[in-house]
């Protein structure tokens, strides 16, 4: 095969992901139940994507970013990260030096008692960083986010949310990995924030040549950052594909029915929600996912085969897919 | 045009704390006619809270103290009035949705106790006499107006027993029970799901269009705003910036800080603005002189550095900036 025509290998490549965790219940804590959080997802994200995961609350995606950094174990699945297997890799040093994270909430997710540059410096030292050259990383990191320098020796209570989440990147950043998880990054942030850190995380992906895996509840924000994006009901993707075609159109009910539900603030772009009727009712539980097509109760164009039948992938359009039985040509 | 059911006039209210004397709001006036929907919008730290917070007379007071304006309840001055006509007001003809349906109810009490007891302290306020069997009947009837299934069920259930979304609803019919004319809305659906967050907000518009209350909301969405409101107050460091009928703000934004606010928010079509605001808000026990917005703003010039805007208003649409001051006389 020539070099043109061989794909360059994915830096991530999940396959049939899943995680199940037990509901324990009675006195003596048996296994009761099982809530399936993430059922069966398989995705791929090349080297300098910017990877979008969009999901309502219990639809998997946080779970599906801690087993790629490796804080939970997949109960089935594979990841692979740069061509090699996490199962065998996750918790060695080369593999946390690959793979960061930034957590939702800059507030919990930095040490109090240490200062900005203690926080900072954690994952240097773990990696062996040289002393000597400790403070002199943490003021070009520091830089990098935008943050002065004498910000180094102050408290996280003595910084706004904004700040933190700044440290918080700058402390994912330090030991320079090659895929960053952003957990809803700006979630905690008001928008004048939010906007800031999106532009500061578009620089520094730029700048060094990252990989992001970007977690969001809003798709807004998903269509301004991301290239590619997947989205997910109860554990499973519905639809995968570039971000431009899965907004410009959508090819799964309940992508339509969630980008029709977005509050804007323009004419533009309320033009281009589609026209569907909202969902009625709630997302059930994972605990007790529907049974078929996990959709199908709030499906407007739910049919006997969707009750019976959990559908399979089928292309929308070039590199989108849509896991409905709709798209079933045949 | 319909009468101001509430009116806000220049109210200031400061903090005290530790010694230091934080001014928070300056100056805040706003105005809800009878059965207009009308938003208060602004960033955490704004005042927003606050300004609800004295309207509906459950702000602390010390640390707060309301040293000037007036609020104005059906004509009437509410900062004047006494303790005991105050509180028959609270929660009967002013009352509140709360913004987080996972921690505003008691998990100990059944929803239909909870309910009758709301009942039950506003009869008390207000000299109204009801049994306990009319109490139980008011209460299955608003769970019925939220459109929850099966209102006999839900009276007798625990909040853990409900979904975000239910509990949302519970929270709505809680501040409908005593027939509010105004309905203060504090973050409504900020706190819930996409999809169901429009699905509660489509009832609340309807349920305050039948029973013609008047809607305040508090909100930091400017999409909520844009599909929710007539009108809408944009709220800067404890002051109103700007106010415009809702199409009006959003069609042809005035004020430096409403335009940016506009620009942070991510367009769903990808095109657009999309940058956020320099700097952060003033810390408020030392307010910037003159425009409280004028360290963050991309176009301030010499007044705004010294003397605060007056708010100019043209064609219903008024803007409390320099930029705009001669153009409006």
């Amino acid at each position: 095969m020539t070099a043109a025509g061989r794909r360059a290998m994915p830096l991530v490549s999940v396959d049939g992901l899943a995680k199940h965790f037990p509901v324990r219940g009675g006195v003596l804590q048996r296994s009761v139940g099982m809530v399936r959080a993430v059922d069966g997802v398989s995705f791929e994200i090349e080297e300098g994507d910017v990877f979008g995961l969009a999901g309502e609350s219990g639809s998997g995606k946080s779970t599906i970013a801690r087993m790629i950094v490796g804080l939970y174990r997949p109960t089935a699945g594979i990841i692979h990260i740069d061509g090699v297997d996490t199962g065998r890799l996750g918790g060695t040093h080369a593999f946390r030096k690959m793979v960061q994270m930034v957590f939702q909430n800059p507030g919990s997710s930095l040490n109090p008692r240490r200062t900005i540059a203690q926080s900072i410096a954690v994952p240097l030292r773990f990696h062996g960083y040289p002393r000597s050259e400790l403070a002199a990383r943490v003021g070009e990191l520091l830089e990098m986010v935008e943050l002065p320098h004498s910000y180094a020796g102050r408290y996280p209570h003595e910084l706004s949310g904004g700040q933190k989440q700044r440290v918080a990147i700058a402390r994912a950043l330090a030991v320079e990995p090659r895929l960053v998880v952003l957990d809803e990054p700006t979630s905690a942030l008001d928008v004048s924030v939010q906007a800031k850190i999106i532009e500061l995380l578009k620089v520094v992906a730029r700048d060094l040549r990252l990989t992001f895996l970007f977690i969001s509840h809003d798709l807004s924000l998903m269509r301004n950052f991301t290239n590619k994006v997947g989205v997910l009901y109860l554990g499973k993707l519905c639809e995968v594909g570039p971000t431009e075609a899965v907004f410009g159109a959508p090819s799964h009910p309940y992508t339509r029915a969630l980008i029709s539900a977005v509050p804007v603030v323009s004419t533009e772009e309320a033009a281009l929600r589609p026209q569907v009727p909202s969902l009625e009712g709630e997302v059930p539980s994972p605990a007790n996912v529907p049974p078929g097509c996990s959709f199908h109760p709030r499906c407007p164009h739910a049919f006997d085969r969707c009750r019976l039948e959990d559908p399979v992938f089928h292309p929308a359009d070039a590199d989108h897919r849509g896991r409905c039985h709709l798209l079933d040509a045949a | 045009m319909t009468a101001a059911l509430l009116e806000v006039d220049g109210l200031d209210v400061a903090f005290s704390t530790y010694g230091r004397r934080a001014s928070v709001l300056n100056g805040v006036s706003l105005k809800v006619r009878e059965g207009q929907h009308v938003a208060l919008v602004g960033e955490s730290g704004c005042g927003k809270s606050v300004t609800m917070r004295a309207i509906m007379g459950i702000l602390r007071q010390p640390p707060a103290r309301i040293s000037k304006g007036e609020i104005r309840f059906a004509g009437r001055d509410v900062l004047a009035m006494k303790p005991r006509e105050r509180d028959a007001l609270k929660g009967t003809a002013m009352s509140m949705v709360f913004q987080d349906p996972m921690t505003s109810l008691n998990p100990v009490f059944t929803i239909g106790d909870q309910m009758s007891s709301i009942v039950k302290h506003a009869d008390i306020r207000t000299g109204r006499q009801r049994t306990r069997q009319q109490r139980k009947a008011r209460v299955l009837e608003v769970l019925g107006q939220v459109r929850m299934p099966d209102p006999a069920r839900i009276f007798g259930a625990y909040p853990v027993m409900l979904s975000g979304g239910m509990r949302q609803r519970v929270l709505i019919a809680m501040a409908l029970l005593n027939e509010p004319r105004l309905l203060i809305a504090d973050e409504p659906g900020t706190a819930l799901d996409v999809t169901t967050q429009a699905e509660i907000l489509r009832l609340l518009d309807e349920l305050v269009d039948a029973g013609g209350l008047a809607l305040l909301m508090i909100t930091h969405n400017l999409g909520v705003v844009r599909e929710m409101a007539d009108y809408v107050y944009v709220m800067y460091a404890g002051t109103i910036v700007e106010h415009a009928p809702t199409e009006a703000l959003f069609a042809a934004p005035r004020h430096p800080y409403t335009k940016a606010l506009i620009d942070c928010v991510p367009k769903l079509s990808g095109h657009g603005t999309f940058k956020g605001i320099d700097g952060t808000l003033p810390d408020y026990t030392h307010p910037p002189p003159g425009c409280r917005f004028h360290p963050r703003c991309p176009r301030r010039h010499e007044p705004c550095t010294s003397t605060p805007p007056d708010i100019a208003v043209a064609a219903d649409h008024a803007t409390a900036c320099w930029l705009y001051a001669e153009s409006a006389q």
